[in-house]
């Protein structure tokens, strides 16, 4: 709705999809402890914040969606919008990229499932074909020995990111050190993006400095692009840190 | 485009309203019905000052069409009003902390403020500043309308 206010999307045709689906967060879970969070499309942001099953099994981005707009937007804006919409500052985004999570797309050839990593194309833009649309949203559900963390620097409260990181990590099996982590960035790119892995390393400072090398951010009204870099690398180091030692609890 | 008649429920009352389907909900509350406390702010729901309640929700009225709303239970400021429009606690409170200046904003914050204080019972006053981000106001500085707001929720 902004971007029509804001006469940036002209579209011929609007569809109301909000009465199309009344379902509720729900949740799948193995006997392994592994399991899947679904979140049906049209959750609005205010049941992401809230909801038990939401804070328990994807507690990253029950924490994330405190930055996502005010309280109105939260009341009306839904998870799968936001994906669609595709802002290259979403906290969603990061959160889904982090998380490893899956969206599924249905169309007239009928649904199929997209990993997070490849929804999104650029500005604005998904790999979405023009005649699907997104569904369901599918979580790896938080394990043992596996930590969260998300920072973002604004300037004013629910202003869109100047940067954003989103962190899992899980921990090697006895001891207290990172077996594996997932670093997702929002507002250093055209769209939100996943570090590379290879370049992680057992120091929290130095993996972000060497992911913060790999960023050439656009400068903009908010912030230039080195700027941006350099917050990124600061965000990085921090939620590691914090995400290993949640993870260590 | 074609004109389609619905019906609104607003503060309780049903209103028979035709609507062009790209009519936002604050177009056809302020400029169809009159409602003076549904005001066209930003257009791009950062201001708050277009606050309606939906189902007892605040919604931003630029950012809802008017489709969206029938059949649902929209409430303004004024829906807040007793018996002989006499003012609800919270606007007393306002009114006595001088938390009211040109007064563009109030609808927004009272309708924003008044969803907080159901939710929570006593908000801490980081609690409301959070809850408030969305509601700007350009005359005060807020202080006065944190005031009012934690003598409202004390009471």
């Amino acid at each position: 709705m902004p971007m029509l206010n804001l006469r940036l999307a002209r579209p011929e045709l609007l569809i109301d999809i909000n009465p199309a689906d009344q379902r509720l967060p729900c949740v799948a879970l193995s006997n392994s402890g592994g399991g899947l969070l679904r979140l049906p499309a049209l959750t609005r942001h205010r049941v992401l914040l809230e909801h038990d099953l939401v804070r328990q099994h994807c507690p990253l981005l029950a924490d994330a969606i405190r930055y996502v707009g005010n309280v109105r937007v939260r009341n009306r804006g839904t998870i799968g919008g936001s994906l669609a919409h595709a802002d290259h500052t979403s906290e969603i985004g990061c959160c889904l990229l982090a998380t490893g999570a899956r969206v599924v797309a249905r169309g007239p050839a009928g649904d199929r499932t997209i990993p997070a990593s490849d929804l999104f194309a650029g500005y604005w833009t998904t790999t979405l074909a023009p005649a699907e649309i997104i569904t369901d949203v599918l979580i790896p559900v938080a394990r043992p020995r596996q930590g969260w963390s998300f920072h973002e620097m604004v300037r004013r409260t629910s202003d869109f990111a100047i940067v954003a990181v989103a962190v899992t990590v899980n921990l090697a099996e006895r001891a207290d050190r990172i077996a594996a982590a997932n670093i997702a960035l929002a507002g250093v790119a055209d769209r939100v993006v996943l570090a590379d892995p290879a370049l992680l390393t057992s120091d929290p400072d130095e993996t972000a400095a060497r992911i913060a090398e790999t960023l050439d951010p656009p400068d903009d009204v908010h912030a230039s692009g080195e700027y941006r870099r350099r917050v990124a690398g600061v965000l990085i180091a921090r939620a590691l840190r914090e995400a290993s030692a949640r993870a260590a609890r | 485009m074609n004109k389609r008649q619905i019906t609104l429920t607003v503060n309780g009352r049903d209103h028979e309203v035709w609507v062009i389907p790209s009519d936002t909900l604050l177009d056809v509350l302020h400029d169809e019905l009159g409602m003076a406390d549904v005001r066209y702010g930003c257009g791009e729901g950062v201001c708050g000052t277009c606050t309606v309640l939906l189902d007892g929700d605040p919604v931003n009225g630029c950012l809802t069409l008017a489709v969206q709303a029938a059949g649902h239970q929209v409430t303004t400021m004024r829906g807040l009003l007793g018996a002989d429009d006499t003012l609800h606690p919270l606007q007393e409170c306002f009114l006595r902390r001088g938390a009211s200046q040109c007064g563009f904003c109030t609808p927004g914050m009272v309708l924003t403020s008044l969803d907080l204080i159901r939710r929570v019972g006593r908000p801490t006053r980081e609690e409301i500043r959070y809850a408030l981000v969305g509601n700007l106001c350009r005359c005060t500085g807020y202080t006065k309308i944190l005031d009012a707001i934690e003598e409202y929720a004390d009471q």
